[in-house]
């Protein structure tokens, strides 16, 4: 009854892409994990695209210093030993603070609060957002519809009066509480990004085809979906990094933080208390607040490289000419 | 090959699977899959042929437990598969009835290497082995298939391969578990043509050498043809006809059968045209009333077709059409 | 049971040898800028079609056809480009023209049909809709004249006009892609360029499209250049047929021609690629192998790894295509002073 068919066919031939797509690809047999390819993919991005790498430079700056402030400012910030409302000099190259401070040690040790706060917050909150958005997009039925309407609730409620709130009635924190608080706050936004692209996910048949191999779904979700999205994790984190910088000098500058911790907002905190700019120290209000900014670019920069490498539509055309025969 | 007296490989029982369609307060059911009756046996190809809306991936996804029927049943050596309750069991049965999916590009998880989904299918379903045999047991899945040199190309990635190496590394995660039967969800239709036939041949090969059953998933007649015993076609939810591959193409009974094969181009034959050409609308089945569903495209449909749904009955031993007018000679032909 | 007419004849009445070709297309080249270099994604392609003329491209993805399509519409965007040859369409060279001269005969004289309907109809708009904005588009002002013109196409291809009125999602596969039809043949234009626009189709939806393409261009007169996968589906429809390969045509010739004696090793390898419904049923085995990569030019023959007639000279000298009876095959074993045959036939 059944034709006996002739050998199997191997498939010979030099190594190298095929599928629908002409010629370019990837050389065969790359040996580095999925990690490190991922890694080395995001720096190619990064060192493409000029934006970007303006943005990881100056990160790479503020994390030095952050890393090794006794290395660049020798005074002690703390040390209200100098005299006060000193000018722009070598000695103190912004100049004191009403108390006697050295205004650049306060700035080059404040780094530290701000890069912790921007990192850890960041981390949490893109963390608690994957959980829950990804979780939501796979699990679907109730599970998705509770933990979107949680998300949806938490979305709608206006996110700084709800921080002032909560600090105010924690009464002002330390470094560990505006973390807390920042999270808490804002992971219900990249929860619902990361659910909108895990659910474009989730009929991408090798999803299908990992559940009928038997994975057990919480697998499913944490080793075959999570991986394809790390350009947008790291998207989201910059972007999460970026708003806890923000958030976290904003509550400072009203009071909220603890003022007694040497951080950039703390520094507007006291130069508003002592009408800097009113009073001829105008350094202590711009120092901090120009580095805000600056730090908060260079996040908003390298988030141009994740961009285009998850919507390949933003990638600039290349506009190598070609040139005609004749 | 005809029905024994022994139990079937798998065989299903008036098995059903409706959809609720429009919003959530609507009422409206889309009817997939109604009453399909049918059987696989051991060692052997059968080919499930149908139009987009027949219901045959339904079907697919029905076997391999990704769905779950509205009613009827579904029988694996004899277990109905409502008895699967323990992960242990159902873990044996995903072991035993394995899939291979449609898209070569969406089917594999690019962040992965190609051994990724065949060691962890091996790490589920064969425990005993430890992980140098793993590797081993994998490298031999890969050369049944024809994927040389093995341990190389296992170490590719996906965007390395090309769409054939791609389906040929599906069909060797699914040997690798030891499968009785795996389901094949159109497998061959995105490559290219001069790639289709060494994957046809790999499901041969299968069946041949490691006495694996097939059920083949296609909209292609001629591919069917090569490589199935047995043919199945199916038309708007039900089977309308089903029978050993040759029989049912040399002399088909049913009219959709008729059809479908006079719309097959083949350069080496006459072209017959009329002015009523079928248009290839196939209908969604929504909610629909008893009766043949065939009967607004059918030119040989009598009163009955309107009033009574057909039920496949036998015309020649082993060869059955769902079809009032369908008779053993075969004399009434709709469409040539 | 009558007949429509889908002979494959090379000469159609009024065609051939009366006036001259509607499209010429002369030593056409279409390179992609990569970052490794410049890779030839068409390499000098000639063709000729004349007036109601139906031809067939076919070949495996990666060969070239689409875009060599792209470039014959003009559609090519970076970093593919034309750098050499000339599309002669009614007499003048569209290579080089700005986009308004381009547009004066986009869509009246040359309009295109693309592969996946449902992509390229706008989801948000009416079919109705989209039709006004093409007919709009081109200078037509008139409500009137719009509202019949659109009634008129739609029922051209077999829709009901009541289907004005229906975004793209509420029609079946078969029914988008006919109104894909009718939007292209909005202006009776000479030439509808489609790119392989039954894919996406069953087996009967397919033919029923393929028989009402044919019916129309009987009826409105038009030239059809229909790029294909499935060489089995152009090959009651065709008058002339190409085959190509890594970018270059390896056999062209009538269809009939063509199909009865296949020349090129490849032509052969995808006849027999397909398994057929009637016959013996025999084993088969395809073409072993891969396309190649175009990005690694090499010496000869681009089919060389793959053939079964392969001689030494095919991998040092690049065969032209040499004139056979009835065809052209670019392939050593019909160079002249070659007889055809391998060695060990």
């Amino acid at each position: 009854m059944s034709m006996p068919i002739s050998g199997v066919s191997t498939t010979p031939g030099p190594a190298g892409p095929g599928g629908p797509e002409p010629a370019a690809g990837a050389p065969a047999g790359q040996a580095a994990p999925p990690a490190t390819r991922a890694l080395a993919r995001m720096a190619r991005a990064v060192r493409s695209n000029r934006k970007a790498t303006v943005g990881a430079v100056l990160l790479a700056i503020f994390i030095l210093v952050g890393l090794f402030p006794g290395l660049i400012a020798h005074d002690n910030p703390n040390a209200d030993a100098y005299a006060p409302r000193l000018g722009i000099s070598t000695a103190h190259l912004l100049g004191t603070t009403a108390y006697g401070q050295d205004m650049f040690a306060q700035l080059i040790w404040g780094t530290r609060n701000v890069l912790i706060i921007a990192f850890v917050a960041g981390l949490a909150t893109t963390g608690i957002a994957v959980l829950v958005g990804v979780a939501a997009a796979y699990l679907g039925g109730l599970w998705d519809g509770s933990l979107s309407l949680f998300t949806d609730v938490l979305l709608v409620i206006p996110i700084f009066p709800l921080l002032i709130v909560i600090a105010a009635y924690l009464h002002g924190g330390n470094t560990i509480v505006l973390i807390i608080v920042i999270t808490v706050t804002s992971w219900s936004y990249t929860a619902r990004q990361l659910r909108s692209q895990a659910l474009s996910l989730r009929n991408r048949d090798f999803l299908a085809a990992a559940r009928v191999r038997g994975e057990r779904r919480l697998y499913i979700i944490v080793v075959e979906v999570i991986p394809t999205m790390t350009s947008l994790l790291v998207a989201c984190f910059l972007t999460n990094a970026l708003y806890a910088v923000l958030f976290a000098s904003s509550l400072q500058f009203i009071g909220l933080g603890d003022p007694n911790t040497v951080s950039w907002g703390t520094m507007l905190y006291w130069a508003q208390n002592n009408a800097a700019l009113q009073t001829g120290q105008p350094m202590w209000a711009i120092a901090p607040g120009a580095c805000i900014a600056v730090l908060g670019a260079a996040f908003a920069l390298l988030n141009y490289a994740f961009d285009e490498i998850g919507n390949p539509a933003l990638r600039p055309v290349r506009r190598t000419r070609v040139k005609r025969a004749n | 090959m005809t029905e024994t007296a022994a139990e079937p490989l798998l065989r299903t029982d008036r098995l059903t699977r409706h959809f609720k369609v429009g919003g959530a307060l609507s009422r409206r059911t889309l009817h997939a899959v109604d009453d399909v009756s049918l059987a696989i046996g051991a060692r052997e190809i059968v080919a499930l042929a149908g139009e987009s809306g027949s219901g045959k991936s339904t079907i697919a996804r029905l076997l391999a437990k990704i769905y779950q029927p509205t009613s009827g049943e579904i029988y694996f050596a004899g277990r109905p598969l409502s008895s699967i309750r323990s992960r242990a069991d159902l873990l044996r049965y995903r072991g035993e009835v394995p899939m291979v999916f449609q898209d070569p590009f969406s089917a594999t998880n690019p962040v992965f290497r190609a051994s990724h989904g065949i060691l962890r299918a091996l790490t589920l379903h064969r425990p005993e082995l430890g992980r140098q045999q793993r590797y081993e047991e994998a490298q031999r899945a890969f050369e049944a298939v024809g994927l040389a040199p093995a341990a190389e190309i296992m170490q590719r990635y996906p965007h390395e391969l090309s769409g054939g190496q791609r389906q040929r590394v599906g069909f060797a995660q699914a040997l690798a578990m030891r499968p009785k039967l795996i389901l094949a969800d159109e497998p061959v239709s995105m490559l290219d043509v001069s790639i289709r036939i060494g994957l046809l041949n790999v499901m041969a090969d299968l069946r041949d050498k490691q006495g694996v059953s097939v059920l083949y998933i296609t909209h292609d007649i001629a591919s069917a043809r090569y490589v199935a015993d047995r043919l199945i076609v199916m038309y708007a939810g039900h089977i309308a006809e089903a029978g050993p591959v040759e029989e049912v193409l040399a002399r088909p009974r049913h009219p959709y059968t008729q059809l479908l094969l006079s719309a097959v181009p083949d350069p080496r034959a006459e072209l017959h045209v009329t002015e009523e050409t079928d248009r290839g609308e196939p209908p969604r089945v929504i909610d629909p009333t008893p009766g043949c569903r065939f009967r607004w495209r059918c030119p040989l449909a009598i009163d009955e077709c309107h009033r009574v749904t057909p039920a496949l009955r036998e015309l020649v031993p082993g060869h059955s059409a769902a079809c009032h007018v369908a008779r053993a000679d075969a004399a009434t032909v709709a469409f040539r | 049971m009558s007949s429509v007419r889908t002979d494959t004849d090379p000469q159609p009445p009024g065609s051939r040898g009366q006036a001259g070709p509607v499209l010429a297309v002369r030593d056409l080249s279409v390179a992609y800028a990569m970052d490794r270099g410049a890779v030839l994604a068409v390499d000098r392609v000639n063709l000729e079609l004349y007036p109601g003329e139906f031809l067939g491209i076919v070949g495996e993805s990666g060969c070239g056809k689409s875009t060599l399509l792209f470039a014959i519409a003009q559609l090519l965007a970076p970093p593919a480009a034309i750098i050499a040859g000339s599309v002669v369409f009614k007499g003048e060279n569209m290579v080089g023209l700005t986009d308004d001269q381009l547009a004066a005969v986009r869509w009246r004289d040359m309009s295109v049909v693309m592969q996946s309907a449902m992509n390229a109809l706008n989801p948000v708009k009416s079919i109705g809709a989209q039709l006004k904005d093409a007919m709009k588009a081109h200078g037509v002002t008139s409500a009137d004249e719009i509202a019949g013109r659109s009634a008129e196409v739609l029922r051209m291809v077999g829709i009901d006009p009541v289907h004005l009125k229906s975004f793209p999602h509420q029609l079946s596969g078969g029914m988008r892609q006919r109104s894909m039809i009718a939007m292209a043949l909005l202006f009776t234009p000479d030439l509808v360029i489609m790119d392989e626009p039954t894919s996406a189709l069953d087996v009967v939806a397919q033919r029923s499209l393929m028989v009402q393409i044919k019916n129309l261009q009987a009826e409105l007169g038009f030239a059809v250049i229909f790029v294909t996968h499935d060489m089995s589906l152009v090959s009651h429809f065709s008058q002339r047929l190409i085959v190509m390969y890594a970018g270059q045509v390896a056999e062209s010739g009538t269809t009939r021609g063509v199909f009865d004696t296949p020349r090129h090793p490849y032509s052969i390898g995808l006849m027999e690629a397909f398994p057929s419904i009637r016959g013996e049923r025999v084993p088969l085995t395809g073409i072993p192998g891969r396309p190649p990569d175009l990005s690694r030019p090499q010496q000869g023959c681009w089919f060389a790894p793959r053939c079964p007639k392969v001689m030494t000279a095919c991998t040092e000298t690049n065969p032209e295509l040499y004139p056979v009876p009835d065809a052209l095959v670019r392939c050593l074993l019909y160079a002249p002073g070659a007889d055809g045959k391998a060695a060990g036939d």
